[in-house]
């Protein structure tokens, strides 16, 4: 019965907070000068108006989703993965590197995706190593060293875009040349998105689910994130740990960047990671890094980000209205979870 | 290149050095007192955006600098609250607000984007800018300049040398400590943070207002700022000087980068400017790694005279963070 009603409770404090981040995303609006139901009407249209938009979405979802998977590993010990945008970025790049090298080859088109992809999950796991390394045997904390690399992978792809891989004459920041359609991964007729790309993201997040509810593995993770001595004591090795999470994430993170390539762009561009890593911080952090929800909100973050692009081209506003929208979300969330403690008491 | 021209150059990355050293030594002092700002990044452009609209608005410098600081220090506040009286992740909320503070200012920034306004003009001291040298290096620059200055200099006074630093010290290393003899340690905590962000809040102005005039929006060269000045905060050992040092240390190899360039045509200039990153993260390595298990156990394998050499090297690297940081503080 008690425990019935604080289920209630809570519920009733995460609504609080969703009107909280509508009532200040709003604010801003007014303050803007912008009609703000207008606004919220152009962004539900823009990304739910029609099937096309809806592909739209779903095309935005596999990366925002992969990436939010990936980072359940790393949260679950514990570790702030901010490099996971980096990850996304060098997974971009692998799967270019290879579509580049064998597609004047003779071998099936689809074998070429498949070990394009494969190469995109091993970029992105090697650069999450990196990391990895970094902080455990190099003392660096994950968050600056993970930064760091951000950095350093946006500069690789520019690098390679204007340097090796430029287009014939001269580099532009529309990105490398478009691979053949017969290297693209087949999509859904006159739509934007990949059947391909949706069973795998649909597939890596079961995975993500069974793996940290299910198995031991899991479990020694979440004990290594919440007490690093405790989980030493017991026998379970920390740093074997922490590196396995980051390359579990670099492995998600580097299919991110892949799909990206071969569903999307069909190329390099400047911008191949389209900020999903971040993105995927700001999800796992609102879900309270329970996987189950991790899909559901990962959608409703891609629609909040394909449907702001209406906004300049309707109403003259820029699109980071959706980030602002994003953020106020989470910020609020976790306020009145603080709130809620102070009142009622830890859950 | 001829002398004047380098002291020319150097003095520019003197004035551009201004708002990291505002940012990372205002960051010292909240990170001293135990609280890390991780929303520096979006935060500095906040402001530099906010600063730039109000001076154009009111035609006023000062108010913009002066409601720059008022959303630094605001953005600080709801850190504050969060972690101290919440109890919520620093990490967390910062990561949080630094992403949506950069939102916000793309947003209400939008229709000022290219628009010219206001921006501080030049003040040369008068005799100090005659001095051969340090004067056209140090003293024919601006207001916002010299108040870096002294804000460095007053920093190391109050940390060091005031009883109120002192406690400031206290209270980063044993708070617990630190209570018991009196200090309010979340009071305490929340000062120094809003002050901290007033500080990042001036960083932003001084940018937008002095560095590089206006707004631009994306490509306003500020994305990534607020995370160096973090790094260059722990490289400063959460020391001024030596987090004053490491701005100077920054804006040199950025001005160093632009000098280079014309010699490597190869290397596109977007690469040179990321320069500074692994440097960074190699900093970062140098600073931490004597304390990593594995140096340790390497250091007591080595013959005595050559382990002395080794672990005072590392040692003199080294750069212990305030035990207390990043964690909550009961009162009771």
């Amino acid at each position: 019965m008690i425990k019935e009603n604080r289920r209630w409770v809570n519920i009733g404090f995460q609504l609080g907070a969703i009107i909280l981040a509508l009532g200040f995303t709003t604010l801003v609006l007014v303050l803007s000068g912008a009609p703000p139901f207008d606004a919220y009407y152009q962004i539900i249209l823009g990304s739910f108006g029609s099937l096309l938009n809806i592909s739209s979405v779903l095309a935005a979802w596999v990366p925002l989703l992969l990436a939010t998977s990936g980072l359940l590993f790393t949260f679950a010990a514990g570790l702030w993965n901010i490099g996971v945008e980096g990850q996304i970025i060098l997974g971009g790049i692998f799967t270019t590197g290879l579509l580049k090298l064998l597609q004047g080859s003779t071998l099936p088109p689809a074998l070429i995706i498949i070990l394009a992809i494969l190469a995109g999950a091993l970029g992105g796991a090697l650069w999450a190593s990196l990391a990895g390394i970094l902080k455990t045997y190099g003392g660096v904390n994950e968050i600056f060293g993970g930064l760091g690399l951000n950095f350093v992978a946006t500069a690789l792809t520019l690098w390679l875009i204007f340097g090796p891989w430029k287009r014939p004459g001269i580099g532009s920041m529309s990105g490398t040349i478009p691979f053949p359609e017969s290297l693209w991964l087949p999509r859904f007729a006159d739509l934007r998105v990949s059947p391909w790309a949706l069973l795998i993201t649909i597939g890596g997040i079961i995975i993500v689910i069974l793996v940290l509810q299910g198995t031991h593995f899991g479990l020694r993770l979440k004990a290594v994130g919440k007490n690093m001595r405790a989980a030493y004591l017991i026998g379970i090795s920390a740093n074997q740990h922490l590196m396995l999470a980051f390359i579990l994430n670099g492995i998600f993170a580097g299919l991110a960047g892949a799909m990206q390539v071969t569903a999307v762009y069909h190329r390099l561009i400047p911008a191949i990671s389209s900020g999903y890593g971040y993105l995927g911080l700001l999800i796992a952090m609102l879900i309270n890094y329970r996987a189950i929800w991790a899909a559901p909100i990962a959608l409703f973050y891609a629609a909040l980000n394909i449907g702001s692009i209406q906004l300049p081209i309707v109403l003259k506003l820029d699109s980071s209205l959706s980030g602002v929208l994003q953020g106020a979300l989470v910020l609020f969330v976790l306020m009145m979870e603080g709130v809620r403690q102070r009142l009622v008491g830890g859950d | 290149m001829d002398f004047n021209t380098i002291i020319t150059g150097l003095a520019g990355v003197i004035v551009s050095a201004g708002p990291l050293v505002f940012a990372a030594v205002g960051e010292t002092f909240a990170e001293r007192s135990g609280v890390i700002n991780l929303s520096l990044n979006g935060t500095i452009i906040l402001t530099a955006m906010s600063g730039f609209v109000v001076a154009l608005s009111t035609n006023n410098l000062l108010l913009g600098a002066l409601f720059g600081m008022l959303v630094g220090g605001l953005s600080a506040l709801i850190i504050a609250f969060a972690s101290i009286t919440l109890k919520q992740s620093q990490v967390a909320v910062g990561f949080v607000l630094t992403l949506m503070n950069a939102s916000l200012a793309y947003f209400l920034g939008n229709p000022y984007v290219g628009v010219n306004g206001p921006s501080l003009g030049s003040w040369d001291i008068p005799v100090l800018s005659q001095i051969p040298v340090l004067g056209p290096l140090l003293f024919r620059a601006d207001v916002l300049t010299y108040l870096s200055y002294l804000f460095i200099i007053f920093a190391w006074i109050w940390l060091y040398k005031t009883r109120s630093g002192l406690i400031l010290q206290g209270i980063g290393e044993r708070p617990a400590a630190a209570f018991v003899r009196g200090a309010n340690v979340n009071r305490m905590r929340y000062i120094y943070t809003v002050l901290g962000g007033l500080f990042a809040g001036l960083a932003g102005a001084a940018y937008s207002l002095n560095v590089k005039s206006g707004w631009m929006g994306t490509i306003s060269g500020l994305d990534g700022f607020g995370w160096i000045a973090l790094a260059i905060t722990i490289f400063g050992g959460w020391n001024p000087l030596r987090a004053a040092f490491g701005a100077y240390l920054f804006a040199l190899l950025q001005w160093l980068g632009l000098v280079l360039q014309p010699a490597m045509p190869g290397v596109p200039s977007q690469v040179l400017q990321v320069a500074p990153f692994p440097l960074m993260i190699l900093t970062l390595l140098l600073v931490n790694i004597g304390d990593t298990e594995w140096v340790k156990r390497m250091l007591a394998g080595l013959p005595a005279p050559s382990r002395r050499v080794a672990s005072r090297v590392l040692r003199s690297l080294s750069a212990k963070p305030p035990a207390g940081i990043g964690q909550t503080f009961e009162q009771e």
